[in-house]
């Protein structure tokens, strides 16, 4: 098994939100905390490009190395969990994270800061699977359930992927081999596909 | 009627017994092995029988591996438009 990936498609991301808002609702995630976000480069400028950004599940990813009470574990399909009975709330993975994707709840009259929570790709935490101890402290364990990360199934115009790294890469692939690059992405055609009767001209004349 | 004696020893190995309780206290401090994880061990998502859970909806053998990710990988060619609604 090759290992589980999330991969954002700059070219389709239109900026809903919904892969943010998917999360929210399928791990009933606290206020103040974002486990997913959609970051927009160029915002407002004619070609400006948006990608959903979360945890990337690292391979060798950092947060495991600087842990201090080492509360990380990787899971046989790669993804990176935590132990939250373990973590400390010290931030440190906040700080050595290339994507911000550790996130603390502040809690109380000083701001104090929460265990951490981050992206599980839907795959809970060390708890008895599905049960309401986990979804309580890691949210929805959706692979156990046989299924792939809510944000990515719930993606509209399928900008982000998650699953198999293998299999996802493949469809990406070939979608880009399909629609080619440059200005050949944008225009009719790509968005709503060839027409099927090409010789058929509309009349003239007649409104539209 | 227990005499005075019997209810000494009696008394006595109950008290034994209760000051004994507190040398079987178990570490409650995490003993750290450098680089390990510490935390609880996890299950894996295959383990469970696909109908363990209320909201399942992809099916395969409990605790075969391959069958998991075969279903798995048979889900993520939903998020193939190309497959989904065909190629055109």
């Amino acid at each position: 098994m090759a290992r589980m990936k999330f991969i954002c498609d700059a070219e389709r991301c239109i900026e809903c939100n919904g892969c943010v808002t998917a999360c929210k609702q399928e791990n009933e995630v606290p206020w103040g905390v974002n486990r997913r976000r959609v970051v927009t480069m160029n915002d407002g400028v004619p070609g400006e490009k948006s990608i959903s950004v979360a945890c990337m599940h690292c391979s060798d990813a950092p947060c495991m190395a600087v842990c201090p009470v080492d509360c990380f574990y990787r899971t046989d399909e790669g993804v990176v969990l935590h132990d939250k009975d373990m973590c400390i709330g010290c931030g440190y993975c906040f700080y050595a994270c290339p994507f911000g994707a550790p996130q603390f709840p502040q809690a109380g009259a000083f701001g104090m800061r929460g265990k951490m929570d981050k992206c599980t790709f839907c795959a809970g935490g060390p708890e008895k699977d599905n049960s309401p101890e986990e979804f309580a402290k890691y949210g929805s364990n959706r692979l156990a359930q046989g299924k792939l990360p809510a944000c990515a199934e719930m993606c509209s115009t399928k900008a982000l992927l998650g699953g198999d790294g293998n299999v996802i890469a493949d469809i990406f692939r070939d979608r880009a081999l399909k629609r080619g690059k440059g200005a050949e992405v944008w225009g009719w055609a790509t968005a709503y596909g060839k027409p099927d009767h090409p010789e058929q001209q509309a009349p003239k004349g007649a409104k539209s | 009627m227990i005499s005075a004696r019997r209810f000494t020893i009696a008394f006595a190995a109950m008290a034994l017994v209760a000051g004994l309780a507190g040398c079987g206290e178990k570490e409650q401090v995490v003993v750290y092995q450098q680089g390990k994880y510490q935390g609880k061990p996890d299950t894996q998502p295959w383990n469970d029988a696909p109908a363990a859970s209320l909201y399942t909806t992809s099916t395969w053998t409990k605790g075969d591996k391959s069958s998991w990710e075969t279903a798995l990988r048979s889900r993520s060619q939903n998020q193939n438009e190309y497959v989904r609604i065909g190629d055109r």
